[in-house]
């Protein structure tokens, strides 16, 4: 069993000389007094895939939202490949390369599947670029590409409202997938899963972390363990422990707070 | 403008314009309380909450006429059976009006907008039908007539002063029920977590009913009050709708603090410069600036910062 | 890879073959049943009807669509209609015109009310190049400011509705108080030529029953073309999910302020023919009570649907002023009626009766014309 271990003895150099892709540091945000994120410190490498675990109202979701901009912070700092996020607007985050799933799926019910994607296709963005956008054999080509591999090829007509469950969220994850992050926030992406979705979602996942960075907030410790290349356990709104999965599965403070014995 | 003054009787003037906006006040705070209760809590627009407040004043002009031709001995204390009548007769007539309509529409706020708006074209025309066009006034018992004589230039109106007391009373009653009682605890509990109000046993349906038919009588004591400082028409409701709702919103919708102080502002600011300038003058630059800081504080002026 | 077969999602045609029906049968309604049935006064009264459908057509845009309610169209319609109105009342004031006035040479209610000079917000209106473009210009600018002040602050929703209303009521006070610049109550009357020509003979008044038809085909058509746009789309879903939008990298304010200074502008257009065919303006057509019928136009004839609004703004106005005529205490309780049962009957009014009840059987018969399924613009739920 290993020692408690603070986050910063991990990452064993100092943070300054590594070029991380995402480093937050010292990030709070209080809601009336109550600091939901607290002194909240991690590094994320290019290319790593980091799983951020932690009881019911830890604060995950809550860095998730003050990374994409949503919540904004009370103190502390957040760097994209050196760029500060915490002043920039939500679309400015996302152009910056930053992309997020939410937890219920948020996709557009009156639309179709293709026009979901269609909407996050990454040209057009302005109201006289969405006005004069051509849908042209470029775009169609890279929507159908992504709708096979989020298993919905044969749906790209149908309205999103009648996706099940399991497929409203592929079509998130596919969306963003167009939108092609550099970074990409996963929140909560099996829940509410069937045994056969989850596996086809892993699958998913592993084909599509390829190349960028991914942050994914997850309860399902078996999917974790698949794909984590590290953890980050938070509780109360502060860095409880981080390292290998094997590592935190075996930190005595965590298995107290979250994993049960 | 001020130069034409002399100082005594500038005093003057701000007493009794203060004193004017102070029963302008209690007029909005009245109907704006039974607004706060219903958009606040329930985030319902009920574009008919000035013909609520006009039913209140109908039910008052009946009493009057029923107590002068029927009971003159008791002539002097009509007032307090119509404003308890008038309460009745809102309240009830919201409730009816929550499980009709509004109970379908919980989840399409804009719409809601519009429906009420059609029942308030709807009661407006009831009211003509019934009550005839002609604007109507009540007869104030005696002892509401006449003013208070505080120094030679102050002099201060009775009915306003009564109209303040009965504000005070009502403000203070719906504090303590929505901050004191089981009801209010209930209301509150529904407005924050409907779905864990319903599963620890409270009639959410019920809480609706009984939070908008409240909202309503109050509207309706409102009404009541509004008969003592000016005559009651059809439309008369029409024309307070727009600052009630615009009071709720500077607010804070959801404070009832805060509408209290929005209500007052606004109020003082219109009745200070009305006296200066003319009287759409004054409303213009009042409402203007009420628009102007809610566009720069959407938020209004009493919120609490909540997580998204 | 495996690729489906591209053939299958095509681009937007840019309208179906039963928008293409709906246009021709508007198109005939407008340009050729109408005038050969009606008399020239009844004429001008659907011209009149037309161009309230303006607004009605830029709700479906802003509200429909976008999600936005505005209850403050008026104001724009108003203003559309007072800066067409100044330009006219100008010309109607000619020295000559006017020179049994204390003043001679500025508009009558200015003379009423002692003023000797033309204020300078007057003064560029005797150019009518200027006034057209102010006609667009102005309102658009309006809306773009209180679009970007309101929407960069996430206000939405019930909030924006109020404020719109608020906007509305104060300026009919402004218009009603200011007598002196504006006309006040009566509004601005009496008005008579433009550029020269008499506005107020039956000929003028047919000439000008079609412009005013044919303006509003070309604002249906650019309707449309937003409409069928990636923009239309986004609004859609903006509708459904702002948060998603934003976190897919829009400006989600920019959109809705387009649609908002969209239906401004669209508005404003209507209340310039509408000075022009009925010949005055008032502060009646601006303010609180104005502004919510002009919704219900929308919702009567569906509130997605571009030929709905016009369609909606003519039966309404048919059944106010049919019921007007015979029983006028009959009105106010039909149209609170209608409001009701719009919002809880027909949320998508006319059209959504046309789309549950007509079309089924029609597109059966068409469905031969029909090339391969398109990618439609889902009819979907109204927004909240």
């Amino acid at each position: 069993m290993n020692a408690a271990i603070l986050p910063s003895h991990i990452i064993g150099a100092d943070p300054a000389e590594k070029n991380f892709l995402l480093a937050v540091e010292a990030l709070t945000v209080s809601f009336d007094g109550f600091k939901a994120v607290n002194d909240v410190s991690f590094y994320v490498d290019p290319n790593e895939i980091r799983v951020i675990i932690g009881p019911n109202g830890a604060g995950k979701t809550t860095v998730l939202d003050l990374i994409c901009g949503r919540t904004k912070a009370s103190a502390g700092s957040i760097k994209y490949k050196g760029q500060e996020l915490t002043k920039l607007s939500e679309s400015a985050i996302v152009l910056a390369g930053v992309g997020r799933k939410f937890q219920t799926p948020s996709i557009y019910d009156d639309l179709t599947v293709f026009e979901n994607l269609e909407i996050s296709y990454p040209r057009g963005r302005s109201v006289f670029g969405a006005l004069t956008f051509k849908r042209d054999a470029q775009v169609r080509d890279r929507i159908e590409e992504v709708a096979s591999m989020i298993f919905l090829k044969d749906q790209l007509l149908e309205r999103a409202e009648f996706l099940s469950h399991g497929q409203k969220q592929w079509l998130e994850i596919g969306m963003l997938l167009i939108q092609d992050p550099e970074l990409l926030m996963l929140d909560e992406p099996v829940a509410g899963m069937s045994v056969g979705e989850r596996v086809k979602t892993a699958e998913l996942l592993n084909e599509i972390i390829k190349g960028r960075s991914v942050l994914v907030i997850e309860h399902d410790m078996k999917f974790v363990e698949d794909i984590a290349h590290r953890v980050t356990v938070l509780h109360q709104g502060k860095v409880l422990s981080e390292g290998s999965m094997e590592r935190v599965k075996n930190d005595p403070k965590v298995i107290e707070v979250y994993l049960g014995h | 403008m001020l130069g034409d003054y002399s100082l005594t009787d500038l005093s003057s003037i701000f007493v009794m314009q203060g004193f004017a906006g102070l029963i302008l006040f209690s007029v909005y705070t009245l109907m704006a309380l039974g607004l706060a209760i219903i958009f606040g809590q329930m985030g319902v627009i009920n574009m008919a909450h000035g013909e609520f407040m006009i039913l209140g004043a109908y039910m008052t002009y009946l009493c009057s006429g029923f107590f002068q031709t029927h009971l003159p001995a008791l002539f002097p204390a009509y007032f307090f059976v119509a404003m308890a009548l008038a309460f009745v007769a809102s309240g009830a007539l919201g409730m009816l009006v929550e499980w009709a309509l509004i109970r379908h529409l919980y989840k399409r706020p804009l719409d809601t907008l519009l429906a009420t708006w059609g029942l308030s074209l709807i009661l407006q025309q009831a009211y003509r039908t019934i009550f005839g066009p002609r604007e109507v006034g009540v007869e104030l018992p005696a002892w509401l007539i006449g003013s208070v004589q505080v120094t030679d230039t102050i002099e201060i109106p009775i009915n306003g002063m009564f109209v303040m007391a009965v504000t005070l009373l009502i403000t203070a009653g719906v504090a303590l029920l929505m901050y004191r009682s089981r009801f209010g605890a209930q209301v509150r509990a529904v407005v924050q977590n409907r779905p864990m109000a319903g599963a620890v046993g409270i009639d959410t349906e019920k809480v609706d009913r009984l939070t908008f038919g409240l909202g309503c009588g109050i509207a309706g004591i409102a009404g009541s009050a509004f008969t003592m400082v000016g005559s009651t028409g059809p439309t008369s409701g029409q024309l307070y709708i727009v600052d009630t709702f615009l009071i709720v919103v500077f607010g804070g919708a959801a404070s009832l603090l805060g509408t209290i102080a929005s209500a007052f502002s606004i109020s003082q600011t219109q009745s200070t410069l009305e006296f200066f300038l003319s009287g759409s003058t004054a409303k213009v630059i009042t409402l203007l600036a009420v628009v102007g800081i809610l566009m720069l504080r959407p938020q209004g002026l009493f919120t609490l910062k909540v997580r998204r | 890879m495996t690729r489906a077969p591209s053939s299958t999602v095509h681009d937007n045609p840019f309208m179906k073959p039963m928008e293409w029906i709906s246009l021709a049968l508007l198109v005939a309604v407008i340009f050729l049943v109408l005038p050969m049935l009606l008399d020239a006064f009844r004429l001008n009264l659907v011209g009149k009807y037309l161009t309230y459908s303006f607004v009605a057509l830029g709700l479906v845009i802003c509200w429909g669509f976008g999600g936005i309610l505005s209850l403050g169209q008026g104001v724009f319609f108003g203003l559309g209609g007072y800066l067409m109105a100044m330009y006219l009342k100008l010309e109607a004031s000619s020295v000559e015109n006017t020179k049994i006035q204390s003043t001679p040479g500025i508009p009558d209610f200015m003379d009423w009310n002692q003023i000797t000079e033309l204020p300078w917000f007057w003064k560029p209106f005797t150019s009518l190049p200027f006034t057209l473009i102010a006609v667009i210009v102005v309102p658009a600018f309006f809306a773009f400011v209180i679009g970007t002040a309101m929407f960069r602050r996430r206000v939405g929703g019930t909030y924006f509705a109020i404020i719109t209303q608020a906007i509305a009521a104060i300026l009919t006070i402004l218009i009603v108080g200011q007598q002196g610049y504006t006309g006040g109550i009566n509004g601005i009357t009496d008005l008579r030529t433009l550029h020269g020509w008499d506005i107020r003979t039956d000929r003028a008044h047919n000439i000008l029953y079609f412009v005013n038809g044919g303006l509003l085909v070309a604002c249906i058509l650019f309707a449309q073309y937003v409409k069928r746009s990636k923009l239309g789309r986004i609004l859609v879903a903006m509708r459904d999910k702002e948060d998603r939008v934003r976190f897919s990298g829009y400006q989600v304010a920019s959109f809705k302020t387009f649609a908002f200074c969209l239906a401004a502008v669209f508005a404003a257009i209507g209340g310039a023919m509408f000075t022009l065919q009925v010949g005055f303006m008032s502060p009646s057509f601006v303010g609180i009570v104005p502004s919510i019928e002009m919704v219900i136009y929308a919702a009567v004839g569906g509130r997605l649907s571009l030929f709905g609004a016009v369609w909606g703004t003519l039966l309404v106005n048919w059944a106010k002023t049919s019921f007007s005529e015979s029983f006028p205490e009959l009105w106010l309780f039909g149209l609170g009626a209608l409001f009701i049962a719009v919002v809880l009957a027909f949320p998508n009014g006319l059209a959504g009766i046309y789309r549950s009840y007509v079309e089924p059987r029609l597109t059966r018969r068409v469905k031969a014309l029909e090339p391969a399924p398109a990618v439609a613009l889902p009819h979907g739920t109204p927004a909240e």
